[in-house]
């Protein structure tokens, strides 16, 4: 038996299967079914694929800015013990990766040097350490040209961006100007915020595999298989059935890599030259040099208020940064368009061309940056209006989309701001600069988190065995997040199998096509491609027992009803029940305003003497539909947390001013939050459905973490010592001028 | 990496008579090599020597074997009950698992964290001579105030040859001829001037085989470092500091500082500025103007200057039992 089982969401959904399944495991914070693979070192990740004959492959990026390449002197590395060959192409080369989710090959050609690190060249031998060797002493010759390097030098030649689909570049309404004039109370601020790394702990790799029929295969680090496969077959200029991805595995990759990166084209074209395998990791300076950075931003924000503090008026106004020709820019304003409403707003992007590394998106594109300006700039307002930043919100609070006059689907931040403040002890905050353990200067600070919810088409087949036991196949992702144990989870609800029945299979695009992981829609839209595929699963199975699908409980691999009790397996019949599902977005997407929802609590200390801040403890209360796995959403709000801290107080990517070129470009001065930098973390989720969404019934939440977090922190900052400081990180040199003196 | 030849000391004498680069914990040493920032031709392994004792000496100090790992040294019984100072640099540095491969002998020969050395496309007098200094006039958060030379701004990044500074210890060492050395640890490292690359004293193929503690100094015992994360960052500064106060007045003072220069800093002026005076925060203040006296910021580093006065101000009240 087969069927498909597509559902474009034109309509709400109301009810979900998942409330009414027998065997109650959707929402349980089960162990990750991949936990003991990962642990255990035996799950394959892109560079551990054992392929036969590989050649090793070590990139070699540009030592100039900007330039054209005069000549690769290969002949002056081939002699040397091991090494096979250095290859390049100029024209073929990416010369960066490509966006996510774009179907067209990324920017190609090398030749005209764009940036400080640009992948030139590919040096090939038997084995890695041979292939390093050659490469660092490799001599490429430059024609070096001027390039343009300073942010704020450049600012005057800031330029509108073509449209996105994500937010207009400009916005505005009314007049703000008179708003401004006119308000009761007001601020006007710039913020701050650095080029930012993802610093995924797995490296982009990439293992290319030719077959005699020119059909590649692509063991690659990607959390978008079936697009970024579309994406290398353009580059590579084949058809892209031709390409497979395949990528089991993925250590991370909070945006970094949604598209492909020059890695998997040199290491194609490479193993197309040579005629064998060939692997590509990237050294972690290579991952900072020639990847993709979350932008700089430069963020003016203009509040006014009436006297009750009503908003009055909203700007946003935002500079960020990206080479020539690329059209992503980074949506700063994203999360301003529906958090508050005022009837005079204006919110715009500009940016500025740089011969620096691409811009694009990491974690929370829009919201991660644009919070940490629009939070902080609640904070100042509340301040300089004299009412509770929680009440400033509450005052604030809109009943629509702002923009559409949509409905919102499901809207729960004040109640995240309440239940937080309470559980917070939110009551007890001093006034700024008053409250002091010791050496220390306490301070509290609260954020909202809110974070645009989407869905993608997506696809799943689900194969349910004789013996009982479900297969789960999609080109779906599980970058560190939890798909695995959520479709899982899904399946067995749905089919009423304990989840060591369920097998999940990801990352190949041999399976039928999905959305994978970006953006925080990956649990929504692949869940619910494997929800319709088990909801005609279902059916089939019903129909075996000659009973309405309604009537059907399925429980621990058994269908009851009707007073009969028949093993599924058996039910399923001796080929099995193949199904496959397809969800589309649709209607609901315009006709009500989706989105994620929180509230984040710092507690910080900052070091009276030397300005040094420590984060003593975290909340964030979060309402994002439902909660598929109690464990793997916490871990996810968690690290989002976490990347607030970043955020917050030390992730500060240095462009060098006179080439553009990273400073800090590995983890010992990139400075990621440790261990001893992360503090006790709280999680709570408020119950939620949004029938809106998808029939799951869940939304996106692996970034809303981040979106507030840091700006809760430095409300926090502010608090304990009344310095506020515009310029993210917060390092103590920022602070240290406005402490008291000794 | 460059190809290399490897060779096993089983003794100290094999090992000098060996002629190539020592390597014991490699937690530097190999990632240079990987980065090729050092590329020697042979390594010697003096991983297995028998080097690996603390002693106490009849004279009450102690003798550690240059290849006790910072893990262990931490922990010893009389480094924790006599010299705090040194446990607590020991404990502030790096993290659990390098701390457990690297030696004291080592640590003392980490090479600078300045970001364009480790930069191979980039300029770099300690590592390319002649080539020029690209932190001048670059970013240079993390690098040096004082010792500075026109040609190179680098900070030694060890936690623990601060404290050791302050403890005026002696490095015992081997060389190639046979004979032994005893250098104090102030005469161990060289300023920058014009030939950035040479940072201590040792003659090639000279090893390092003990260093020598006085016995532990009176006094209280110190050590604050101000770092950018509260885990695995090098000191933007720190200090370790010994001072004993007698009948009011302080009767001695050690005090060396990481994060300002070329190498643990220890600067006679600041003791004499604080010797035989009552403790109070006019006499710190004096002793951070004798600190600073000669203090050059980059830029991106001028902050440190503010910083260091406050935090030796605050270490010298922490170290008297002064109130503000």
């Amino acid at each position: 038996m087969s069927g498909t089982n597509a559902l474009t969401m034109d309509k709400p959904t109301p009810t979900s299967l998942l409330d009414t399944g027998a065997q109650g495991i959707i929402g349980k914070g089960l162990d990750r079914v991949d936990g003991p693979l990962k642990v255990s070192g035996s799950a394959t990740y892109a560079a551990e694929h054992a392929i036969d004959n590989v050649a090793y492959g070590v990139l070699v990026g540009s030592k100039v800015a900007r330039g054209k390449i005069v000549s690769v002197d290969a002949d002056s590395v081939r002699g040397l013990p091991g090494v096979i060959d250095v290859v390049t192409d100029f024209e073929t080369f990416a010369r960066n990766p490509q966006q996510g989710g774009e179907t067209t090959a990324p920017t190609q050609g090398v030749k005209d040097v764009q940036y400080f690190g640009e992948i030139v060249a590919i040096v090939l031998a038997e084995s890695f350490e041979a292939a390093r060797d050659a490469a660092q002493q490799l001599t490429v010759a430059y024609e070096e040209a001027e390039g343009r390097f300073d942010f704020d030098a450049l600012k005057g030649e800031a330029e509108k961006p073509a449209a996105s689909d994500q937010v207009p570049p400009h916005f505005s309404e009314g007049d703000i100007d008179s708003a401004m004039a006119n308000a009761a109370v007001s601020i006007d601020v710039t913020y701050t915020t650095p080029s930012q790394n993802s610093a995924a702990m797995e490296p982009h790799a990439s293992i290319a595999v030719w077959d005699e029929h020119g059909a590649l295969t692509l063991y690659g680090s990607y959390q978008m298989p079936t697009s970024d496969a579309q994406q290398l077959a353009k580059a590579l200029g084949v058809s892209a059935k031709k390409v497979r991805i395949v990528a089991p595995y993925i250590g991370g990759g909070f945006g970094s890599k949604l598209g492909i990166a020059p890695e998997s084209v040199a290491a194609a074209i490479a193993a197309r030259t040579l005629g064998r395998p060939v692997k590509a990791v990237m050294a972690r300076s290579q991952v900072f040099d020639a990847t993709v950075r979350r932008s700089n931003t430069e963020q003016r924000m203009r509040l006014g208020a009436d006297a009750s503090g009503k908003l009055t008026a909203l700007g946003h106004e935002t500079l960020t940064s990206n080479l020539p020709d690329e059209g992503f820019f980074e949506p700063c304003g994203i999360g301003t368009h529906f958090a508050y409403a005022a009837p005079n707003r204006q919110i715009d992007h500009d940016i500025v061309r740089l011969d620096w590394l691409l811009s694009g998106s990491m974690r929370a594109p829009g919201e991660a940056s644009g919070m940490l300006a629009l939070e902080c700039a609640m904070d100042e307002l509340a301040e300089a209006a004299g009412i509770d930043p929680i009440e400033l919100r509450r005052i604030n609070e809109p009943e629509s989309d702002p923009d559409t006059q949509a409905p919102f689907s499901t809207r729960q931040l004040l109640r995240c701001l309440d239940e937080g403040a309470a559980k917070f002890g939110w009551d007890k905050r001093g006034k700024a600069g008053t409250t002091r353990d010791g050496e220390w200067l306490i301070g509290m600070g609260v954020a909202a988190a809110v974070r645009g919810n989407m869905l993608m088409e997506s696809s799943a087949r689900v194969t349910l065995t004789r013996g009982g036991q479900a297969i789960v196949e999609t080109a779906m992702t599980d970058i560190g997040t939890g798909s695995y144990t959520i479709l899982a989870q899904i399946a067995g609800e749905l089919l009423g199998l304990p989840i060591e029945r369920v097998s999940v299979k990801l990352g190949d695009t041999d399976f039928p096509p999905a959305a994978g992981s970006g953006g925080s829609w990956g649990a929504g839209s692949s869940g619910s491609s494997v929800y319709l595929a088990c909801e005609t699963t279902r059916e089939q199975l019903a129909k075996a027992m000659k009973v309405d699908p309604e009537a059907l409980t399925l429980k621990d691999g058994e269908a009851i009803a009707d007073n009969r009790k028949v093993s599924i397996g058996e039910l399923a019949g001796i080929d099995g029940i193949v199904a496959t599902g397809t969800i589309s977005p649709g209607k609901q997407e315009k006709v009500t305003k989706q989105a994620s929802y929180g509230a984040h609590f710092a507690e910080v200390g900052v070091n009276v003497v030397t300005g040094e801040v420590r984060v003593r403890r975290m909340l964030g209360v979060f309402a994002a539909g439902r909660i598929l796995n109690a464990k793997t959403a916490r871990s996810q709000c968690i690290g989002g947390m976490t990347f607030g801290i970043g955020a917050a107080l030390t992730e500060d990517l240095i462009h060098d001013p006179r080439n553009g070129k990273l400073v800090n470009r590995d983890l010992a001065e990139y400075h990621v939050p440790v261990n001893a930098d992360v503090p006790q973390q709280d999680v709570v989720f408020l119950e939620e459905r949004d029938v809106h969404a998808n029939p799951i019934h869940a939304k996106g939440i692996g970034e809303l973490g981040i979106s507030g977090a840091g700006a809760a922190i430095a409300n926090a900052v502010y608090n304990a010592t009344g310095v506020r400081v515009r310029d993210y990180p917060l390092t103590l040199d920022k602070i240290l001028d406005g402490l008291p003196a000794l | 990496m460059k190809t290399f030849d490897y060779a096993r000391a089983d003794s100290p004498e094999a090992a000098v008579a060996a002629g190539g680069r020592f390597i014991a914990g490699g937690t530097n040493l190999l990632d240079l090599m990987k980065l090729q920032i050092e590329t020697p031709e042979k390594l010697v392994d003096i991983s297995r020597l028998d080097l690996a004792q603390v002693e106490r000496r009849e004279d009450g100090g102690l003798t550690i074997g240059a290849l006790v790992p910072n893990s262990d040294l931490a922990a010893n019984a009389h480094v924790v009950d006599g010299y705090p100072v040194l446990a607590r640099a020991l404990l502030a540095g790096a993290s659990g698992q390098l701390r457990n491969k690297a030696s004291t002998g080592g640590n003392l020969l980490q090479r600078t964290r300045c970001y364009y050395f480790y930069d191979t496309a980039m300029a770099c007098n300690k590592r390319a001579p002649g080539s020029g200094c690209s932190a001048i006039g670059g970013y240079n958060r993390i690098l040096a105030i004082l010792g500075t030379s026109a040609q190179c701004i680098a900070t030694h990044p060890s936690d623990m040859a601060v404290a050791m500074r302050a403890l005026d210890a002696v490095i015992v060492t081997l060389k190639p001829d046979g004979d032994r050395r005893r250098i104090s640890i102030h005469d161990f490292y060289r300023l920058p001037g014009d030939t950035p690359q040479i940072e201590t004293d040792l003659e090639a193929g000279e090893l390092i085989t003990h260093i020598d503690l006085p016995p532990p100094p009176a006094g209280q015992q110190l050590y604050r470092k101000v770092r950018d994360r509260a885990s695995y960052a090098f000191a933007l500064v720190s200090v370790a500091g010994i001072v004993s106060v007698e009948d009011g007045k302080i009767a001695s003072a050690a005090l060396a500082f990481g994060g300002l220069g070329p190498m643990p800093w220890r600067d006679p002026a600041v003791e004499a500025a604080l010797i035989g005076q009552a403790p109070s925060d006019a006499v710190f203040a004096a002793a951070a103007d004798a600190l600073l006296a000669e203090a050059k910021g980059f830029g991106s580093n001028d902050f440190k200057i503010p910083l260091t006065r406050r935090v030796l101000i605050a270490s010298l009240r922490e170290l008297t039992g002064a109130s503000a």
